[in-house]
């Protein structure tokens, strides 16, 4: 069978992307297949999503080329304090502090807009020599033939490659045809997501507070007077506070977000995400592989979602290249199943790990409100403690990938 | 030559292939090894013939003999690489197997039953021979490198991996890989026949090629997955030779 690319990704998202410049640079040939058309996305304005990005995150954005693109484009996250609270009531007695100076690596991570990552991924994607770019196309049909995959595209194009990967999120199609089975847990909450300005400067620091209703995350933005919300509420509440008008929404918000960084205001589009977690029963099946969301999709406590994705991005191309260059069969279910190992102890581990931490601090029992912000004092009277949170969260613990290490393959 | 198949036994020898080739079948130890035997070969050859592993087909033009080929384990990625390759075996039932994985898979390889002394009186000869966990089992390891070393064109590079002989290698290739594990079946290794390697590297110099490189393969149970180590070589090791 003549193959049109050695692996055919479904899904221009983020993981995409990073995964089809992480394999073309490694000498394979790769079909990105995005269900949107590219121009309108590469010319977004500003409406506040934004991720948190890992060290290693980072890390592997310089190894595939695409960070120099978003130099002057990012902010720092210089300090994170995370602590109990319940709106109106102001901060617990304990803080979490996490400080930049006591990780040798330096920042703890970096923020990052979605139109400027997604603007750099399109720039790489487009001078990649062995990347093809497919854009405001939808796979219909896919099969995996004996020697190879092969899916139908719904302009009636066929493709045939090697190897079919799906990065097309939580409700992954890839997986479905395959007839991959997922498990999921509802949280019953909702994520808020919005940008606000601030009067006064940020100065790098991002905010984690966890309140009985979920956590509110406050993250900075380049500039020092724009931040990104995450703020979980059950449900109905979630509901009832989307529907205000901004007015309304500000209202809301500004007990929670409390007025350390002066007088508040909205600055960006207000989106939802109802929170859940779902692990599909396999990442791989001969010649198919899932990366990120469609593997494991994750509650967005501390942002993890996308940096779990990029590790997925960094073990699956190591395991194909490598591969490749040894002349084995790139689809065979050995082969794959060395990605699988590899990251299913890790996700599923952070998947449940974030799912208990989240479940202990949206909780407005008394004791254990005590007790957890007993616990957060001592985790930050223990530097050693928490250097292992921070660097956890940093990405930069468990067998790392090469491309999250910095290093080519 | 190529054997020529009988359509009725197809079938059989589809379901042999499909035991050869299954990662937890009866050649589990094999799939698990194979990576690292390939890390090996793969890089050994990129540096005598200074290809680029990056590049699509970077063994294009080069005749690699794979002696011992069993189901094709190392002559398909050969072959995927760009060689051409000829994979030989004197158990005449491996073969037919071989070739219908092969075709299954896209690719062309020309198998053969036969043995290396057999091969060498032929004339034919090879810039690579693959001679991997067989120097081992013969009754003459001196005839039967000499006979390797006839295969090979002059400045032709030969990659031989084998079994050390000293108690850690009876506790782990005798007692634990038959007897504990049964990954493979009793007596498949007399461990009286294993080779150290400075033994090895004595009968390639007298077979009149030079050694020039030896690394160890190791399994680590922890990650299931075996690796190359310049310094461990009580078990398995691989060693490589050019043709003066």
């Amino acid at each position: 069978m003549e193959h049109d690319a050695d692996i055919l990704i479904v899904g221009g998202g983020l993981n995409g992307p990073a995964l089809g410049l992480a394999l073309a640079q490694g000498g394979l040939r790769v079909a990105v297949i995005d269900a949107r058309p590219a121009p309108q996305r590469a010319e977004a304005g500003f409406d506040g999503r934004a991720y948190a990005l890992a060290i290693a995150s980072k890390r592997l954005l310089a190894a595939i080329g695409v960070w120099g693109a978003l130099d002057g484009k990012v902010q720092p996250i210089l300090k994170i304090k995370a602590s109990d609270g319940r709106p109106g009531q102001g901060p617990a007695p304990f803080f979490l502090t996490f400080d930049a100076g006591e990780l040798e690596e330096g920042p703890m991570g970096y923020m990052v807009e979605d139109r400027h990552l997604y603007a750099a991924f399109l720039e790489a994607m487009r001078s990649a020599p062995g990347l093809e770019l497919i854009s405001g196309e939808t796979v219909v049909a896919q099969d995996g033939a004996p020697q190879g995959v092969t899916v139908t595209l719904a302009s009636g194009r066929v493709l045939r490659g090697r190897v079919l990967v799906g990065c097309d999120g939580r409700a992954s199609g890839v997986a479905e045809r395959a007839g991959i089975k997922r498990q999921g847990w509802g949280y019953g909450q909702t994520a808020l997501v919005t940008a606000v300005r601030h009067e006064r400067n940020h100065e790098g620091t991002a905010h984690q507070y966890f309140m009985p209703s979920g956590p509110l995350a406050i993250l900075p933005l380049p500039g020092g007077h724009h931040s990104s919300i995450v703020w979980s509420e059950a449900d109905a509440a979630a509901a009832a506070i989307q529907a205000l008008d901004d007015a309304g929404y500000l209202e809301a918000l500004r007990p929670r977000f409390g007025d350390f960084l002066g007088e508040i205001s909205l600055a960006g589009a207000r989106f939802t995400y109802p929170l859940n977690l779902t692990l599909a029963e396999a990442f791989v099946r001969p010649g198919l592989a899932l990366v990120g969301d469609a593997a494991h999709g994750v509650h967005p406590i501390a942002g993890q979602g996308l940096n779990l994705g990029f590790r997925d991005v960094g073990a699956l191309a190591e395991v194909l290249i490598l591969a490749a260059r040894r002349g084995e069969e790139i689809g065979a279910l050995d082969v794959l199943q060395r990605y699988e190992r590899w990251r299913r102890f890790d996700s599923t581990a952070l998947a449940l790990g974030m799912d208990s931490v989240n479940r202990l601090f949206s909780n407005d029992n008394p004791i254990l409100r005590a007790g957890r912000d007993l616990g957060l004092g001592i985790v930050n009277a223990l530097p050693g403690l928490r250097r292992g949170f921070m660097r956890q969260a940093a990405g930069l613990q468990g067998e790392l990938p090469k491309l999250l290490a910095g290093q080519a393959i | 030559m190529t054997t020529t198949i009988d359509p009725t036994e197809v079938a059989k020898f589809e379901a042999m292939a499909a035991e050869w080739w299954d990662p937890n079948g009866k050649f589990k130890p094999l799939h698990l090894m194979n990576p690292c035997r390939l890390d090996y070969i793969t890089m050994q050859i990129a540096a005598e013939y200074d290809r680029n592993l990056v590049a699509p087909h970077p063994f294009e033009g080069l005749r690699i003999l794979d002696i011992g080929c069993g189901g094709g384990l190392l002559s398909e990625p050969m072959a995927r690489l760009g060689a051409d390759v000829v994979g030989a075996d004197a158990a005449a039932r491996n073969i037919p197997v071989a070739q219908v994985h092969a075709e299954q898979s896209g690719l062309k390889i020309d198998y053969r039953v036969t043995t290396a002394e057999d091969l060498a009186a032929t004339g034919a000869q090879f810039d690579v021979v693959l001679n991997m966990e067989v120097v081992e089992h013969v009754a003459d390891p001196l005839a039967y490198l000499t006979a390797c070393r006839q295969l090979l064109k002059p400045g032709g590079l030969m990659i031989c991996s084998t079994l050390n002989r000293n108690p850690k290698s009876f506790m782990m290739a005798i007692v634990g890989a038959e007897w504990v594990m049964r990954w493979l079946p009793k007596g498949t290794h007399d461990w009286a026949k294993f080779i150290t390697p400075e033994e090895l590297y004595d009968l390639i110099r007298r077979a009149g090629l030079d050694p020039v490189d030896k690394q160890g393969m190791v399994f680590n149970p922890v990650s299931w997955r075996w690796s190359l180590s310049d310094r461990d070589l009580s078990v398995n090791y691989v060693t490589a030779s050019v043709k003066r």
